[in-house]
């Protein structure tokens, strides 16, 4: 076998030289997906899981008192954060649900008033297969596109809207791309318009400035473990004034939560998530930061070092920790497996079921073969100079050591087009 | 998703890793898959005119880890092979092989399409009589 491999000379990945100061394995910087929490955070919750147990819902007693205090201050902490009010929080299970109770529950509220959704084409699933859920009930949903840069067109959306829409549901910030989209212009155009606007929020909140008010946001969802709290617990921002926006609940048992969702709550849950909300609000500013910092830093050296690589998602609005890249003629799947020790997405789903490349990266306008060849970084709090250096190092070696065995990066070094082949489909 | 031993192997030191001159009268060519699809492999094998022997094999493969292996595992299994004898290498040989999961199969069929396919083209150069199927299009 050593003469086969001294045969072709290429070696993909092997465990070298010693790790760099300030770097152990594995790596993560996954932050999109979930992020670690923050010890800060569970030392706040560490107390509801003992002493403090109470049923946030018995009036009557002491330590149903205790466990509703801790509530009531929770909800203050993430109203703050987001600009609204503490009686406009509504406590779930994390942001799929926020998305389903938000979208099924304007539906169905403002029935009368007409059937017509319109959302983007790179939402995520939580809220497309909530809305298509919908389409089979008979509502009517305009998804719209979105342009080379991620950014949907206002005029699309103006367009768009007619005397049947009831609700516009566009993302915060994309979990793929990271694009910010244009939210308090959304907003405003809705709020002309008569329509309520609800925002997935759950990568943007935290991370950038959200403010409900200056956004001209109804609805807000978002999520605990994106921003360094706990999982399994997520918050719905509902509108009480100017328009009081109404919900109709989509758990029934108990009338929790304004009537709005039903259920014990998750009293732990709450407090890390109002903690995890507080820490942002302190820290938020310095982070983005430096989060902005390394991601130019990254990109730069993957520029420097690699041909045909290029950056997908606009990136004046964009999210501090967020790089999506594609090193065009090397594929997704076989670039992780070169880096296994580092924690990454691939816009390719070669590892899926499915085998098809991301929806978000195609709505670029993105080809399936370049949507193939993308990595989503999510840096994050706790990721270090040190960490994305190893990293981009590392992505570069792989990515020249694949190139190396790519017949694309062949053919096109030696002025093949591509197009011009005649590929024999499978 | 959890790969074998041997894919790992494969993926960590492809053998046979390069290009022949496919101008050559006795080297074959064959390029499968395509870009939109995730993976395209390109198999050459060098054959000897006086004995039908392929003496030698390159393969370049842009796809994931199994694509990899899957090519790379065929241009060992073609080396020292007749032509009729590389003929005979399925898919699920392949598959066997590697343990490949059932999501990755199809990579080892495109393995099997790139063997035939070179040696399609080397028949195609050679005027060679076509007698087994090659070069299955799908």
């Amino acid at each position: 076998m050593s003469n086969e491999m001294s045969n072709s000379g290429v070696v993909i990945s092997e465990s070298s030289a010693p790790l760099p100061a300030g770097v152990t394995l594995p790596i993560y910087m996954d932050n999109h997906a979930t992020t670690p929490m923050d010890p800060r955070v569970l030392d706040a919750m560490l107390p509801y899981f003992g002493k403090v147990f109470g049923n946030a819902a018995s009036r009557n007693h002491v330590f149903g008192w205790e466990a509703e205090q801790a509530v009531e201050k929770a909800r203050e902490q993430i109203a703050k954060l987001i600009g609204a009010t503490a009686k406009e929080i509504i406590f779930t299970s994390g942001a799929t649900e926020s998305n389903n109770l938000a979208i099924k529950g304007i539906a169905e509220m403002y029935r009368e008033r007409g059937n017509h959704i319109i959302t983007q084409v790179t939402e995520h699933k939580a809220v497309l297969d909530t809305c298509k859920k919908l389409e089979k009930q008979g509502y009517r949903v305009t998804y719209l596109p979105v342009q080379a840069d991620g950014l949907i067109d206002l005029e699309d959306l103006k367009r768009a809207i007619d005397d049947k829409t009831i609700l516009v549901s566009i993302m915060y910030a994309n979990n793929e791309i990271g694009v910010i989209q244009p939210i308090a212009e959304i907003g405003k155009l809705c709020h002309e318009k008569g329509v309520i606007f609800h925002t997935d929020a759950v990568q943007a909140v935290g991370k950038i400035p959200v403010d409900v008010q200056k956004d001209n946001i109804d609805v807000l969802s978002l999520s605990g473990h994106k921003i360094y709290g706990p999982k399994g617990v997520g918050a719905l921002y509902v509108r009480r004034r100017n328009p009081r926006v109404q919900i109709s609940e989509q758990i029934n048992g108990g009338g929790h939560e304004r009537g709005m969702r039903s259920g014990t709550l998750n009293v732990p849950g709450i407090v890390g998530l109002g903690a995890a909300c507080e820490i942002a609000g302190q820290e938020m500013e310095a982070e983005a930061k430096r989060e902005k910092e390394l991601r130019d830093y990254m990109k730069a050296k993957f520029e420097k070092a690699l041909d045909y690589v290029h950056v997908n998602g606009n990136m004046e609005h964009h999210l501090p920790g967020n790089l999506n890249m594609s090193f065009v003629y090397v594929e997704g799947e076989s670039l992780l497996m070169g880096i296994n020790d580092i924690a990454v997405s691939s816009g390719s789903a070669c590892t899926s079921a499915t085998l098809e490349p991301s929806y978000v990266l195609k709505a670029l306008g993105l080809g399936d073969d370049v949507a193939h060849s993308s990595i989503r970084f999510g840096l994050g709090r706790f990721n270090t100079k040190a960490e994305v250096d190893y990293v981009s190092d590392k992505v570069i070696d792989v990515v020249s050591k694949l190139r190396e065995l790519s017949p694309l990066y062949e053919m096109v070094k030696e002025g093949i087009d591509l197009t011009k082949i005649e590929w024999a489909a499978h | 998703m959890a790969y074998s031993d041997k894919v790992v192997d494969h993926y960590n030191h492809p053998r046979n890793v390069g290009t022949l001159d496919k101008s050559a009268a006795e080297v074959g060519t064959g390029l499968v898959g395509a870009p939109e699809c995730g993976d395209v492999m390109r198999l050459q094998i060098r054959v000897n005119p006086e004995t039908n022997v392929i003496e030698d094999a390159k393969f370049k493969t842009f796809g994931c880890g199994s694509a990899i292996a899957s090519s790379s595992l065929a241009t060992e299994w073609v080396k020292g092979k007749t032509i009729d004898e590389a003929l005979a290498i399925t898919n699920t040989d392949i598959v066997k092989e590697l343990a490949l999961p059932p999501v990755k199969i199809h990579c080892s069929v495109l393995a099997e399409d790139a063997i035939r396919a070179a040696i399609g083209d080397w028949k195609k150069k050679n005027n060679v009589a076509e007698t087994a199927a090659v070069a299955v299009a799908h």
